[in-house]
């Protein structure tokens, strides 16, 4: 065990600093949260500039364009752009973290070649079509069903939490190509072009007030047999090595933000006078305990995709556990704002103090009630851990449709 | 940086496991339950030889020369296995009172109460293992002063919490010989709290070991009970503040040994706050995982369960930690 950085590892955070210095100055103004092209031209500009300066998928292997660097150094990439400000993936997230990576893992030498160089260079955005309707949890019933047409599949059906759909050049679909039935056995993995007639997007307002997820509906969409990614029917499989990078690494930067948010708490409880109060500091102490065994466990489960390639079962545990942080955060930031936080909006204080931090205490309140939710529950995590690694035994499959009850 | 645990590591603490499975088999040690004396000097001896006691030690002092990193994976497995008795004591002893590296000489440590704390005007000062200990230090900011057990006027009490941890009450500490100054206790207090929690990981993965297997086992409603979502998540989340307290012990440690990583001290409180929660969570999820059966003397469920009471009110309580991490934040 050494949490110690090599010089290489120290070599490569410093040259970092020192260009994310003489970069993040020049960036353009942040665009508002609804402006969607604005957001695209403003995350995907940042993008080029990561890729221009060698930066862009720093773990991502060589021969699919990356850097090649460790999973160590992609940790520290993290860290230290959390650490600047430097924008967040934004609408590159589902190229980046999830559709890139499944792509290197299971894609053909041409779907290589075709689809990572523009991901790395912020050429063309991603969205992800997984979740239906009617096949949430349960994402093995899904029903978008495609039938094949000489060398097209013909696709129809509707998938809900398609994030940044509006703006993505391709989705990463999942769709039935075996019988009704099939559940796992029956899927494949397609890329569908987003420009493609039948597609249909409709926005959804989340309960933060947000509007990156959308419903796609799908009308008969004709996608190449050559987009299939992995064996038609193996879907599944191929759906497992993307969620597993989903519940791996991807929420480093996002528990850096929150040892800031931390921060904030503790600066505004001493501005307003309830540091005197014990209950609070204790509160505090909690938060500021778990929130340095996550960064732990973060660096144990880098440390086994360092040596593994794969993020392990840590992720999971990560996943449960942040998340339950994240709620008490938001509790507790909420409880001190009092009366001051019933607007997200950061207010001026009456103490000549400058702006109370409103705003970003209620967002992020409101963003952390999905966390327990998004990329599987809590409660379908903690079936998993209870299966996978405890052996406990299954839950009772629903019986297939039409079996004699 | 490589945060795995090495592979010389992963030996050592197979080691010292075996060693326990051999020397401390569960009913072997519930023996002992509810009496004056629960440390085997035979068993005590082979965990020196071993060098559960000198393993941090230099070499030049007769010690093994390792880090608190690697104590933190044998205490561990002291704590998996329920060993009785003063462990942490008798381990930072090593090297200030001779005998307790090799095991030949078992260390008590108890802190002295602070004039003006909460309690202090209230509660006698209660000492743990005082019949086992052939000598007893007390702790306090000053520094640590050693005293003789045997001349203390102390009262067994009965009944106590945990059957394995037998307790004294006395009305106050005599003055004892001093033995180290202030900048040593500081440290001990930090590596104390670290092994501390070390064991209390042990033990909130030793409870949930015993639920996963009674909830594999347990037949009602003719399914095996960890079939059951409400049984089973209550596993699952036993195995995550497991793991989560494990990290944060283990990095903790190693913080300890490469103090340009990080805050030790900090990373001590948080490490000892979560390892408490998990062992004391933990403990009680085991007893209600077992429901009935939980509840009974003979099953073993409430042992982790007690002990980490006990642990909890040493190297600073769960409130005292919370405040200390909270402080940390607000320096300036």
């Amino acid at each position: 065990m050494d949490l110690r950085y090599s010089d290489a590892e120290q070599a490569f955070r410093n040259d970092l600093r020192a260009w994310l210095e003489e970069t993040l100055p020049g960036l353009p103004a942040r665009p508002s949260p609804d402006d969607w092209p604005g957001r695209r031209a403003y995350d995907t500009h940042w993008q080029r500039l990561l890729f221009d300066a060698g930066y862009a998928g720093v773990d991502w292997p060589v021969e699919g364009g990356g850097r090649g660097s460790s999973a160590v150094e992609e940790l520290i990439f993290k860290e230290e752009l959390e650490r600047a400000h430097a924008p967040y993936v934004g609408v590159n997230f589902v190229g980046l973290l999830h559709a890139g990576p499944t792509v290197i893992a299971e894609g053909t030498a041409e779907q290589r070649a075709r689809f990572l160089p523009p991901i790395l260079r912020g050429d063309e955005v991603w969205c992800q079509g997984f979740s239906e309707p009617n096949a949430g949890s349960d994402l093995a019933s899904m029903r978008t069903k495609a039938v094949r047409d000489g060398d097209d599949y013909v696709v129809s059906g509707q998938k809900i939490w398609t994030s940044h759909a509006e703006v993505a050049d391709y989705c990463e679909l999942l769709v039935r190509t075996g019988p009704e039935d099939s559940r796992h056995r029956g899927i494949s993995w397609l890329i569908l072009p987003m420009d493609t007639p039948g597609v249909d997007i409709r926005p959804l307002h989340t309960i933060a007030g947000s509007t990156e997820f959308a419903e796609l509906f799908l009308d008969e969409v004709r996608v190449p047999v050559a987009n299939r990614v992995g064996e038609e029917n193996d879907g599944w499989r191929v759906t497992m090595v993307t969620l597993s990078f989903e519940r791996g690494t991807a929420f480093v930067g996002d528990l850096l933000e929150a040892f800031e948010l931390l921060n904030t708490t503790v600066a505004l409880a001493r501005r307003t006078g309830a540091w005197s109060d014990p209950g609070v500091r204790r509160q505090v102490g909690h938060l500021k305990a778990e929130l340095d065994a996550l960064w732990a466990l973060t660096r144990r489960n880098v440390s086994q995709a360092a040596r593994t390639g794969i993020p392990g079962v840590g992720g999971t545990y990560f996943k449960l556990a942040y998340s339950e942080t994240r709620h008490k955060l938001g509790e507790f930031s909420l409880a001190l704002l009092e009366r001051a936080g019933l607007a997200a909006h950061d207010l001026e204080g009456i103490d000549g103090e400058g702006l109370l931090p409103a705003g970003v205490m209620v967002e992020d309140w409101l963003r952390g009630i999905s966390l327990t939710i998004a990329a599987g529950t809590s409660q379908i995590q903690r079936n998993i851990v209870g299966e996978r690694i405890l052996g406990l035994p299954k839950e009772p499959q629903a019986a297939a449709p039409g079996a004699k009850g | 940086m490589d945060f795995e645990v090495s592979e010389f590591q992963t030996e050592l603490a197979d080691g010292i496991r075996r060693l326990c499975e051999g020397a401390f088999p569960l009913d072997v040690v519930r023996r002992g339950e509810s009496t004056e004396r629960v440390v085997d000097r035979d068993g005590w001896r082979r965990l020196g030889d071993a060098g559960v006691f000198h393993l941090c030690l230099a070499e030049e002092s007769g010690g093994v020369g390792l880090g608190l990193a690697e104590a933190v994976l044998v205490l561990e497995e002291l704590g998996k296995a329920l060993v009785p008795g003063p462990l942490v004591a008798s381990h930072l002893a090593a090297g200030l009172i001779d005998g307790a590296d090799d095991g030949s000489v078992v260390v008590g440590l108890v802190e002295r109460p602070v004039a003006g704390a909460v309690g202090a005007r209230t509660f006698p000062v209660v000492v743990e293992h005082l019949a086992d200990i052939d000598v007893l230090l007390v702790l306090s900011d000053a520094g640590i002063e050693r005293l003789d057990p045997a001349t203390l006027d102390a009262t067994l009490l009965p009944r106590p919490m945990d059957p394995l941890t037998p307790v004294w009450s006395l009305p106050s500490l005599p003055a004892g010989e001093p033995v180290a100054g202030p900048e040593v206790a500081a440290w001990w207090r930090r590596d104390g709290a670290v092994l501390t929690a070390a064991l209390q990981v042990g033990m909130a993965q030793w409870a949930c070991d015993l639920a996963v297997e009674y909830a594999k086992g347990r037949v009602q409603f003719g399914r095996p009970i960890g079939g059951f979502q409400a049984v089973k998540h209550l596993c699952a989340d036993m195995t995550v503040r497991a793991e989560v307290a494990r990290c944060a012990v283990q990095a903790a440690a190693v913080t300890v040994d490469q103090p340009d990583v990080g805050d030790a001290e900090v990373a001590a409180a948080g490490a000892k706050l979560l390892a408490d929660e998990a062992a004391i969570t933990n403990g009680r999820s085991c007893i209600q995982v077992h429901g009935g059966m939980g509840f009974t003397w003979e099953v073993p469920a409430h042992l982790a369960y007690k002990r980490a009471r006990v642990l909890a009110t040493q190297f600073g309580t769960v409130d005292a930690l919370a405040e200390a991490l909270a402080t940390s934040l607000a320096a300036d």
